[in-house]
């Protein structure tokens, strides 16, 4: 667990370091993933069972990481009182829309009928 | 032993980042047997019952956020590890992934533009104020580079966490309901909208569905992170001007 761990934390510092050199609009992390599916690509024997379990603990448990941003949430109780509405209907709908125009979209190029297109 | 010493217990407890630690880890713990005994109902998202509850006993107990994250701050730091390990399951579904690449950046442009520019006009039209839409706009991408965008638009970070915060919890429980009825069944296209729309907490709630969703949700997050960052900037300032009356 320690070596897989050591080699997340590594490419987070890689991807961090990468950021800040080249002045990514993206975050450290997501660069650090981005690098470690390369080197995954690259490596022939693919992530090493350790890599795969402790992965799989992180991600089994990712909805705890968000919790202390989330009770952050408190802070702006009284800021988001007064413009409730047009904040509630316009994240609501605008989420919606989101997730039916990526999901719609996928499924239909993805998953067309058989026989309708080669 | 009398009320007088719980009391100074407390204090000196309250004071220390183990309390906060393990009241979160405790929450959580809490959270999840709930949404097991749901059957694993979305509404049951695990995120918002242990924010509901520890929101709860930092009012009942007067305790700052800024003392809470103090101990929380350990299992926040967690968020970056874990993010890199979702290269994991990314190369697990890799197949799949460069099979379906062409759908996949069609779906992902169609769905980047529509939350990022839906979110603006919506609220524009409501009359919310400047301030608050450029803080809305970034919703649907992960935290950082959605506080990073938002600033250079004009709007306020700590409120613009809040919103994606928000989106992410409402997406993880509305999201699979929604496209199941829509006649989406499919765990990639669930898994791509779920990560898309909200992010990293959607991306939590593909995990929940399956490894495969999961895998989906995680490269849809970072892509709509990545092209977010990229086109919202100069996207909003050609879209305002229409939109004001």
């Amino acid at each position: 667990m320690t070596a897989a761990l050591a080699l997340l934390l590594a490419f987070q510092l890689a991807g961090e370091a990468l950021r800040v050199a080249l002045h990514l609009p993206v975050p450290g992390p997501v660069i650090g993933m981005a690098l470690l599916l390369v080197y995954l690509i690259i490596r022939p024997e693919g992530p090493s069972t350790e890599l795969r379990n402790t992965a799989g603990g992180l991600l089994q448990n990712l909805s705890l990481l968000f919790v202390p941003a989330g009770t952050g949430v408190m802070l702006h109780v009284g800021r988001l009182a007064d413009e409730a509405w047009p904040i509630a209907i316009a994240l609501v709908a605008s989420t919606v829309l989101g997730l039916i125009a990526s999901g719609l979209t996928l499924h239909w190029l993805a998953h067309r009928p058989r026989g309708s297109h080669r | 032993m009398n009320a007088d010493s719980v009391t100074e217990i407390w204090v000196y407890l309250s004071a220390q980042p183990l309390v906060w630690l393990t009241l979160t880890l405790a929450a959580y713990l809490i959270a999840v047997t709930l949404h097991r005994k749901a059957g694993g109902h979305p509404a049951a998202n695990p995120v918002l019952i242990s924010v509901a509850i520890l929101v709860a006993l930092l009012l009942a107990t007067d305790t700052p956020y800024q003392r809470y994250f103090d101990g929380a701050q350990f299992v926040h730091f967690l968020l970056g590890p874990a993010t890199v390990a979702l290269a994991v399951p990314l190369h697990g579904q890799l197949k799949r992934l460069v099979a379906m690449g062409g759908p996949i950046l069609v779906a992902l442009v169609v769905g980047s533009l529509v939350a990022g520019l839906s979110a603006y006009t919506i609220g524009a039209l409501l009359g919310a104020s400047a301030p608050t839409l450029a803080s809305l706009a970034p919703k649907s991408v992960t935290t950082p580079i959605a506080m990073g965008i938002a600033e250079r638009l004009g709007g306020l970070a700590s409120l613009t966490a809040v919103f994606v915060i928000l989106t992410g919890i409402f997406g993880a429980i509305f999201a699979d309901g929604l496209l199941r009825r829509l006649g989406v069944k499919d765990e990639a296209s669930i898994g791509f909208a779920l990560g898309l729309a909200s992010h990293g907490i959607g991306t939590a709630r593909a995990f929940q569905l399956s490894e495969q969703t999961g895998a989906f949700a995680a490269l849809a997050m970072g892509l709509n992170g990545l092209l977010t960052a990229l086109t919202l900037p100069w996207l909003l300032p050609l879209l305002a001007p229409l939109l004001k009356p």
